[in-house]
């Protein structure tokens, strides 16, 4: 074995590994804890002391999925005997089912404008990448910064002629509305980020494609589309995640047919007070995808949260 | 020669139009691959811009679209800098920022050190400890309303554990002393992992050769964090600062969840309060002048910054 004065002491790892795996159990807390709530009967959930060790139930989920109200045992009775399990659920706690809750349609309207604005923002982002990768666009370094300072505003800022924009374009409220508006926002990250990725591919491949009598289109999505496959895709889960967590424009422009779950997770509550169970498990249903999808953009999460400024 | 299926795609084309895309000049390619995307911006970001301006000099009210709008001059912006409740707001944004960034920077540019010890499984660590950074921060900010609740809250009972103190004692967001701390934890816990993402780079980046010299040198490890890694670390600490001040500058989706500006106004960071004045008050003009001199505080303090990045970089 080689020795190396770099190579820390194996002593000094031990104490690093431990410290970080402390800090990375603490922080795990929460997470956990959302997760765990959404199992949790309503009474386990606000025990004195929090319950650790708990017996599993549904009930947030179906509360989650449900609107129910209260019903008087005359009630119970004339309904007949419960038909589902989930109805036996509700029914245990002398409530009945009311109807869908719209916790399933603010998650779809969710996926249709995270997924929409990500592939309009993926087609325009690659285009406008691939031509301040490879050609002499006037002004380029000025258009460039004025695309990453769009980033700067604050949200809440441009919100008031948005607004009244929509609101003029019959906008407000729709997807349509809201897959552009998503797409304007992460135009600056795909941009920026693409722009890395193809600047990485040797230009040489194009230009031997060109010599073979490619046309710059053919060898736009012949030799470079594939070659940037990777980061296309990396570039398209971060503006997917963004568009899934934006809060601040969807909670001002929508209200009712395009509401994404964000603005929605928080005004989920049960027939007597805050559930906490369906708000956990709501939350849990929306979190995970974006875990999962973390731990495939691993490689890449440096670049994206950064802009592409740093490159590892 | 066999087809290739493009040439089969190309021939179905029909002769008038591949010439013409044949013929097109790169430079009409790329104007026609980058127009989209300014147009959209300028349709969505400078377009609204240029609007808010406008806006900013009139007493113009979304919710009374019949009234006549006058032309008001400056008085929106002299009204928003000599308005005491304005300057509070300022305050707690201000708090809000320089406390996040140091506790960020301080454990983050630890934990980076630590994880660069590369001890075994150090990468899976560092994936775990990125989960909250990725997360939706309006959802997570709810549900630290239940992990701060007195009594009931799992944080209440952690401290309570630890110090002894009655956990109903004590409300984090109830309480104007404690509920400007309350957000500060929960951006801490939040976007600590990118400030240790963005040293953790840094770190990386500094060559072994430099602490092999050192070593020959006799240079004691103490000196060598202070005259190696810390400067050579710097230009990534500073731009990790810089991302995390423009965007906790902003802040509005966790704190608004968490506290809403509450308990009085101790929590109301600027895009809370121009929130209000914008979307609950329905004062469009004067909250338009109030996002003008917002946006150029960012773009100013951005700009100052990143000569002084710049200057560090080169040395």
């Amino acid at each position: 074995m080689s020795f190396s004065v770099t190579e820390p002491a194996k002593g000094t790892k031990w104490i690093a590994g431990f410290l970080v795996i402390s800090y990375a159990c603490i922080t795990l807390v929460p997470l956990l804890w959302i997760i765990a709530t959404g199992f949790k009967s309503p009474a386990d959930s606000i025990a004195y002391p929090p319950v650790v060790l708990f017996e599993p139930s549904v009930e947030g989920y179906v509360n989650l999925f449900t609107e129910r109200t209260r019903a008087t045992p005359e009630m119970l009775e004339a309904a007949g005997p419960a038909d589902t399990w989930y109805d036996e659920i509700v029914r245990e706690r002398g409530t009945i089912i009311s109807g869908p809750s719209r916790y399933g349609e603010r998650f779809l309207n969710s996926v249709i404008i995270g997924f929409g604005s990500t592939l309009l923002c993926m087609i325009l982002g690659t285009m406008a990448a691939y031509a301040f990768s490879r050609f002499k666009v006037p002004l380029k370094d000025d258009l460039l910064f004025f695309i990453l300072s769009t980033r700067m505003m604050p949200p809440i800022a441009v919100a008031i002629p948005i607004f009244l924009m929509f609101r003029n374009l019959g906008l407000n409220d729709t997807h349509l509305g809201m897959i552009l508006l998503y797409t304007a926002v992460n135009l600056s990250l795909s941009v920026w980020l693409l722009k890395g990725f193809i600047d990485e591919i040797p230009i040489e491949y194009e230009e031997a494609a060109l010599i073979d009598g490619y046309t710059r289109f053919q060898a736009f999505y012949k030799v470079v589309l594939p070659q940037a496959a990777t980061g296309i895709a990396s570039t398209a889960i971060f503006c997917l995640i963004f568009a899934w967590n934006e809060y601040a424009f969807a909670v001002l422009l929508t209200s009712g047919t395009a509401q994404t779950a964000p603005p929605f997770i928080p005004t989920i509550i049960g027939v007597s007070g805050k559930d906490w169970p369906a708000v956990a498990a709501g939350a849990t249903i929306f979190l995970v995808p974006v875990m999962v999808f973390t731990i495939l953009l691993r490689k890449h999460l440096l670049r994206g949260i950064t802009f592409g400024a740093v490159r590892k | 020669m066999p087809l290739s299926p493009m040439d089969t795609a190309a021939a179905k084309t029909p002769v008038g139009m591949a010439k013409r895309i044949r013929g097109l000049s790169d430079r009409t390619i790329a104007w026609i691959f980058v127009a989209p995307t300014i147009f959209l911006l300028l349709a969505v970001n400078i377009f609204p811009l240029i609007w808010t301006i406008r806006l900013s000099f009139t007493n113009f009210r979304v919710n009374r679209p019949n009234k006549d709008v006058d032309w008001v001059g400056l008085s929106n912006y002299k009204r928003i800098l000599s308005d005491p409740d304005v300057w509070n707001t300022m305050q707690a944004t201000a708090h809000f920022l320089i406390w996040t960034i140091a506790l960020q920077v301080l454990i983050g540019f630890a934990l980076a050190f630590l994880i660069n010890k590369k001890f075994r499984g150090n990468d899976m660590w560092t994936t775990i400890i990125v989960f909250p950074m990725m997360l939706s921060p309006a959802v997570v900010g709810n549900f630290w309303t239940f992990l701060y609740q007195p009594q009931i809250g799992l944080f209440n009972y952690v401290v309570a554990f630890f110090t002894g103190a009655d956990p109903a004692s004590f409300s984090m967001i109830g309480d104007v002393h404690l509920a400007p701390w309350a957000i500060v934890i929960a951006d801490t816990w939040m976007w600590t992992p990118f400030v240790m993402l963005i040293c953790l780079a840094g770190l990386r980046s500094i060559p072994d050769s430099i602490y092999e010299a050192a070593e020959c040198d006799r240079a004691s490890k103490w000196r060598q964090f202070w005259t190696l890694t810390i400067p050579m670390a710097l230009p990534f600490l500073m731009l990790a600062v810089l991302f995390r001040g423009i965007e906790n500058f902003k802040m509005f989706d966790l704190v608004v969840q968490l506290t809403g500006g509450g308990p009085g106004n101790t929590t109301t960071l600027t895009s809370i309060d121009l929130k209000r004045e914008a979307f609950e008050k329905w004062r469009t003009g004067y909250s338009s002048a109030y996002a003008v001199i917002l946006f150029v505080t960012v773009f100013g303090l951005a700009s100052i910054y990143v000569k002084a990045l710049n200057k560090v970089k080169e040395r």
